[in-house]
């Protein structure tokens, strides 16, 4: 089937051009790195983690999000999701392989990497989490390429394909909760030292991912014969509304633990990245851009009246998408190391081999992800499937 | 074959040797690390360094420790003297008393002593988080209660210095050789990429000396087993008012601040 990427139309080919060229600016990027260390990035002695693993994190959520049309579809047979549920996962493949580039980048030693497996150490979340993002790679690369095949020859999926299914609705939580537990278990560091934070990051994550892929469904309709239909679009529409209206309640959660116990450990993160701490402020503009981008999407999706409408749906998960991002993205991580341990604020900036390396892996998730929509749709297109339903 | 009593007791005793374990420790660790808190209140080695502030009087008092210090462990000091915190490497260094003790401070402590400059390096816990989350056991705890790290297994990935709620690891975000004073050829460079910190000089404890830090300090770092009662460091703090740095977080810090009051803090 991976012959059908080899085919396409000139828009296609630029695509692949663009992304190409924007790999390997950050590859050169990244060779610059790998001799000149990390130094040469804006993290840190305080602020030791930066924007690769902020991405990471971010991705992770992505990632997961695909079982939001799995168990419909899969569980609940819901019939509608049937064209749009091999988007999902082979965006949830897409996303995780930027996830292992981003760990990957972060490395001070990438050529111990192996170390992980060579001395493995149960007792480290890393560990864990190494563990479980390659199996979930494998199980939606399984999944989505044998269904696909299958869906090829007019046949139903091999009967094997069926455990597989059900263990990725476990194993896409267990990502997350997991990624949540790199942060939610470290002593002293009181913005991640929260029981709700696996919580969290599921909410945000089933809100930002379905919103990605309502994009990027909007995307693949408008460019080729593939349509999955307006009403699955409007189900993945719910589940975003929902998913951001836990998120944003849940983060109303922190900030009462923190702000009515006035324990000031728990108030410094929050202050920092909110109003600034001790004249340092230069997140704050972003995390009110996040509020606000948060507040307009809620806006538009709540009301069924407005989601309704398609391009104010677009509109609103592309609200929620950048809200997310800054939020988790950025803010999360980066708001963990402030205070430092020493009650002193150090500021972060990603600087600019950080940022090209940082597009190069989105640029590699995103070529990962065209080329296998890319078979897909062909697939489809030829099976004469493609079309929504009029 | 019929085994007596007393043979049997013979091989037992013999196999407990040649594990090199005491049964009662086996038997008996949990219970006894509920009654103290303590998660190895039995280990028989338990390395600690008790500071007392009272005996740094001039900026020399300190500059010497440090010194001393980082000379001999080829630390790249001149990343600090290019006035570049952000890749900053120090395994141990003077630091004011609200950044010290952020959450025991207190604006009516005495003068004398929130004026005093306090001297911070790896706590070497009983309850390491650095150990907990490092992925490939680079960083580890000794039997005697050092932490310990692999410089060549660490894969640079960090995740101690999250786990850290001291500060006390750095990393070498740049390339540490271009940056040492003078290469002490009796100690090995670290190289990019890796974590380092602290390490309670296992180099010169392997060579029946003490710490660097401890042996020109005249005396305002004294080292010793803690789980010796009869150790000089338990003597300093059954007779003195000592602290550890975020006590609340359960890590168990080995090393102790005797405070001293406004008649000797000065």
């Amino acid at each position: 089937m991976l012959d059908k990427a080899l085919t396409g139309s000139k828009k296609y080919w630029t695509l692949v051009f663009v992304l190409l060229s924007l790999i390997g600016v950050g590859t050169l990027a990244y060779l610059y790195q790998f001799k000149n260390g990390l130094g040469v990035t804006g993290m840190s002695r305080d602020v030791s983690w930066g924007f690769y693993i902020s991405q990471f994190t971010f991705l992770v959520g992505v990632a997961a999000s695909a079982v939001m049309l799995v168990i419909p579809y899969y569980l609940h047979d819901y019939k509608k999701f049937g064209k749009i549920v091999i988007l999902g996962e082979f965006l949830a493949v897409g996303a995780v392989t930027m996830c292992l580039l981003f760990i990957f980048v972060d490395m001070g030693q990438p050529m111990r990497m192996l170390n992980v497996i060579l001395h493995p150490t149960p007792n480290s979340i890393l560990f864990w989490d190494a563990t479980v993002l390659n199996g979930y790679l494998f199980l939606n690369i399984v999944i989505g390429w044998t269904t696909l095949h299958a869906e090829k020859k007019g046949l139903p999926p091999a009967g094997w394909v069926k455990p597989l299914i059900y263990l990725s609705i476990p194993w896409a939580v267990s990502i997350h909760t997991v990624t949540a537990f790199l942060y939610a278990g470290l002593p002293g560091r009181h913005f991640w030292l929260t029981a709700i934070m696996a919580a969290r990051f599921l909410a945000s994550a089933f809100a930002g991912g379905p919103a990605l892929l309502i994009i990027l469904a909007m995307i693949v309709r408008k460019h080729t014969k593939f349509d999955p239909g307006k009403e699955a679009i409007q189900s993945i529409g719910k589940i975003v509304a929902y998913a951001m209206t836990a998120n944003v309640f849940f983060i109303i959660l922190e900030l009462f633990t923190a702000f009515y116990s006035k324990i000031p450990g728990h108030m410094h993160a929050f202050q920092y990245l909110f109003v600034g701490l001790e004249g340092h402020s230069k997140l704050v503009p972003l995390m009110w851009a996040s509020v606000v981008l948060a507040v307009v999407s809620l806006i538009m999706l709540i009301p069924p009246s407005i989601r309704n409408k398609e391009s104010n749906l677009v509109k609103a998960c592309v609200a929620v998408f950048i809200s997310l991002w800054i939020d988790k993205g950025f803010g999360l991580v980066i708001g963990g190391f402030v205070p430092n341990p020493f009650d002193g604020v150090t500021e972060y900036w990603p600087t600019l081999p950080e940022t090209l390396i940082t597009l190069g892996v989105w640029a590699t998730g995103f070529l990962v992800l065209t080329i296998l929509y890319k078979v897909a749709i062909s697939v489809r297109e030829e099976l004469g499937t493609a079309g929504g339903e009029k | 074959m019929s085994i007596d009593r007393r043979k049997f007791l013979k091989l037992a005793g013999l196999a407990g040797v040649g594990l090199g374990i005491s049964t009662p420790d086996l038997l008996f660790k949990g219970s006894a690390a509920a009654s103290s808190g303590h998660s190895k209140a039995m280990a028989k080695e338990r390395l600690a360094l008790v500071i007392d502030i009272r005996k740094f009087k001039t900026e020399e008092d300190y500059k010497r420790v440090i010194d001393a210090c980082h000379s001999i462990h080829n630390v790249p000091t001149l990343i600090a003297e290019k006035n570049d915190p952000k890749n900053e490497v120090k395994w141990i260094w003077k630091d004011s008393y609200e950044h010290t003790f952020p959450d025991q401070q207190d604006e009516f402590h005495p003068e004398a002593i929130k004026e005093k400059g306090f001297l911070l390096l790896c706590n070497h816990c009983d309850n390491p988080p650095c150990v907990r989350v490092c992925p490939t056991k680079a960083t580890f705890k000794r039997e005697d209660g050092i932490v310990m790290q692999d410089p060549h297994r660490c894969i640079g990935c960090r995740f101690c210095m999250a786990g850290c709620p001291y500060g006390s690891r750095s990393f070498n975000y740049v390339d540490p050789k271009d940056y040492i004073e003078k290469t002490d050829p009796a100690y090995p460079r670290r190289t990019m990429g890796v974590v380092e910190k602290c390490t309670l000089c296992v180099e010169r404890l392997a060579k029946g000396l003490g710490p660097a830090c401890a042996e020109v300090s005249n005396g305002g770092i004294v080292f010793g087993n803690l789980s010796d009662p009869n150790s000089e460091v338990r003597k300093l703090l059954a007779s003195n008012y000592a602290i550890r740095r975020k006590p609340s977080l359960g890590t168990l810090p080995s090393v102790f601040y005797i405070m001293g009051g406004e008649e000797n803090a000065g």
